[in-house]
């Protein structure tokens, strides 16, 4: 039983990075019907910065303590992903937006091989570590044990989540980005400057994916030119599942994806009897989600069937 | 209005005809002769892109190193003054990219190759080269399978993993009190074939092999398996693979509170393990083939050379070294560079390499062959100790 408690911590607290990340193809996806797949390298380069802002602070020896280094490296991270983001859709994206859909989504996986680039020639091929600021707290759970990182990753996700969930649901700018999800250009006759609805909500994608980047490389230890790949598939993988272009789905399609594949990974072998490994993890979260497509090909809460390339 | 558009395209296809040739002609002369030099083209093939490619640029730059050095030393063959050039290649560890890859410097006409790093892709590899007849050594590759194939070109200057195995198996049941040992791989020819080899050794002293778990060489969580393994209580988890898995692995066993000791191959035993495993690399047990840096004949003269030009070794870097320096010394036996000829040369020689005495058996394995077991010690590896052994030992 302890075992089992102990599995659905693990996928509860990856299923909230994978929820935070997917938030940004779905809002990106809602507003422009773009996959967007530079995100998971947004992430990446979030965690870069955030450790080359802790190394540089760390070495200069300012007397501050280990969290509010960390803060500044998280703050850091975030305000450079944001103008990332922006940057990003500016060049990009934005010329090509009366362009056939195909060719947009060939730019962003070029975006995405760009960044991993630029991110290899800057911080090199080496792995980078987190230094050990935090202390890790371990906490007993009936007979599972939970560290203060998984407590804080899963706590600060949910409330981003949620603060997310509010902004779209109930402020002037929530309405403007979901008007111009439904129709851009009676959006814009309305009087809503759809450029910079668009604007924000890369940005915002931008924020979210900076602090999940930052939370995935101190929760593992470790960052790489190459860690937003996985991430980014993962995040996506989570997006359908839920409904891409939902904003509920994704957070539902996050936590579900981390916790099947906490149970897949866990169980698998036994329940097979050896036939299937626990190698088999990411083919398990796959084939959830080919279950679900094949049942509800917009996701568990997409609304409306996608037919584009 | 149709017409021009064919004329045009016509005109394109012929432009990229032409180009074509001329630049399979430019491939064709690999040997570009320069009246008295001669430039020869070796092949150095590991993952310089993707998670392992901080290993790979050290193996690249070991036989950069060597090369750079038979270059600087005016040697002559065939009565002509030689110029090795070496042709980098990334097969990103990936078994698919690698067959392209060897394909690939098949067709540019090395002399041979230096490579690849893994064993998953030097597999696979080493039946293109053999079936073009190009002499292959890999610094790194540990699997069994590599030279069980028949090849006549595969080689290898490092102790394959039944050796390997047999001794972390012992030392995981005798010297480290494992009655119940758990076991991870990554599902790589390597990983998975060192982790069996370790199965056996710890059934055949007496140990218990308590779970057999699976990752990925790409995975980062591995909490769900840990968990699993945690609930069967073992005294030692083995885990055969890369380090860019066994730091967060070593991590998440400490968040989760395991008080199971870690055990590994060569692949965790790196530099960087220990640089971003930190605190937690304290303990950590794993095997390397071959004797210790400073242990080796050569060890403390490569550092100092190695380090200068490229800095910290990683791994296998002198190993990389010694294999370009053995292929050499084929060709300088046959007296040229032509493939066909100094593979006849390569299973006699002998040379008092920087990591010990190379020569092959008839399998293309190294003769003799030590395995150390090393620990990490207040943020260092330390040597343990060193089983001295014949890999050219048949089962």
């Amino acid at each position: 039983m302890d075992i089992l408690t102990q599995q659905l911590i693990n996928g509860l607290v990856l299923g909230s990075v994978y929820a935070l990340v997917a938030l940004g193809y779905t809002m990106v996806y809602g507003v422009l019907e773009l996959i967007n797949f530079a995100h998971g390298e947004v992430a990446m380069v979030g965690a870069m910065i955030c450790l080359a802002v802790i190394g540089g602070l760390v070495e200069s020896g300012v007397g501050l303590n280990g969290i509010s280094i960390v803060l500044l490296g998280l703050a850091a991270a975030v305000l450079v992903c944001m103008v990332l983001g922006f940057v990003i859709e500016r060049i990009a994206y934005r010329p090509l937006r009366r362009a056939p859909r195909l060719a947009a989504l060939i730019t962003a996986i070029g975006v995405s091989i760009v960044l991993q680039n630029v991110a290899m020639l800057i911080w090199g091929k080496q792995y980078i570590s987190f230094p050990p600021l935090l202390p890790v707290v371990r906490y007993e759970l009936g007979g599972a044990v939970v560290t203060n990182f998984q407590i804080f990753i899963f706590l600060l996700s949910c409330a981003l989540m949620a603060g997310l969930f509010l902004l779209v649901k109930k402020t002037h700018l929530g309405r403007a980005m979901r008007a111009t999800a439904q129709a851009q250009d009676v959006a814009g006759l309305m009087g809503i400057n759809v450029n910079t609805i668009i604007s924000i909500t890369f940005v915002i994608a931008a924020a979210l994916a900076a602090v999940a980047g930052v939370m995935v490389s101190a929760y593992y230890g470790l960052a790489h030119y190459y860690m937003g790949f996985l991430l980014g598939l993962k995040a996506f993988t989570a997006a359908v599942l839920g409904g891409i272009g939902n904003i509920a789905g994704a957070m539902l399609g996050g936590l579900l994806l981390g916790v099947i594949e906490s149970l897949g990974a866990g169980y698998i072998g036994p329940l097979t009897g050896g036939f299937l490994g626990s190698n088999y993890q990411d083919v398990f979260a796959f084939f959830v989600l080919i279950l679900v497509l094949i049942a509800r090909p917009s996701g568990l809460l997409g609304e409306r069937v996608v037919e584009r390339a | 209005m149709n017409t021009p558009r064919i004329l045009k395209s016509a005109a394109f296809l012929l432009a990229l005809v032409v180009a074509a040739v001329a630049c399979s002609k430019k491939d064709n002369a690999t040997t570009a002769v320069t009246t008295d030099e001669v430039i020869v083209k070796i092949g150095s093939v590991a993952p310089l892109t993707g998670p392992q490619a901080a290993l790979g640029k050290d193996n690249d730059n070991g036989a950069r190193l060597a090369l750079e050095e038979i270059n600087a030393s005016g040697l002559k063959l065939g009565g002509k003054k030689v110029k090795f050039e070496l042709m980098s290649e990334d097969d990103q560890a990936d078994p698919r990219i690698a067959t392209i890859v060897a394909q690939k410097l098949v067709d540019q006409h090395v002399a041979g190759v230096l490579g690849h790093l893994n064993s998953g892709s030097s597999i696979p590899a080493s039946k293109i080269y053999f079936d073009a007849g190009i002499p292959q050594i890999s610094p790194s590759a540990t699997a069994i399978a590599y030279t069980a194939q028949g090849f006549k070109t595969a080689f290898r200057v490092m102790t394959n993993d039944r050796q390997q195995g047999k001794v972390l198996g012992e030392y995981a049941v005798k010297k480290m009190g494992g009655k119940r040992v758990a076991l991870i791989d990554d599902r790589t020819a390597y990983g998975q074939g060192l982790a069996d080899e370790v199965a056996k050794a710890v059934k055949a002293s007496g140990g218990e092999v308590v779970a057999h778990e699976f990752t990925t060489d790409r995975s980062t969580d591995f909490l769900a398996i840990l968990t699993s393994i945690k609930g069967k209580k073992p005294d030692v988890l083995f885990y055969g693979g890369m380090y860019p898995q066994a730091v967060p692995m070593v991590k998440q066993m400490h968040s989760l509170a395991m008080k199971t000791r870690f055990l590994s191959g060569d692949g965790a035993q790196t530099a960087d393990f220990v640089r971003l495993a930190g605190t937690d690399a304290e303990g950590t047990t794993a095997s390397a083939p071959g004797l210790p840096l400073e242990s080796m004949p050569g060890g403390r003269q490569f550092k100092e050379k190695f380090t200068a030009k490229y800095g910290v070794i990683q791994n296998y870097a002198p190993y990389a070294y010694d294999a370009a320096w053995a292929m050499v010394e084929a060709m300088k036996k046959a007296d040229s560079t032509e493939p066909a000829k100094y593979l006849a040369e390569l299973p006699h020689v002998t040379r008092d390499g920087v990591t010990g005495p190379i020569s092959f058996d008839e399998r293309g394995d190294i003769r003799g062959g030590a395995i150390t077991i090393y620990q990490v010690k207040n943020g260092a590896w330390e040597v343990m100790e060193t089983v001295m052994g014949d890999a050219a030992q048949p089962k």
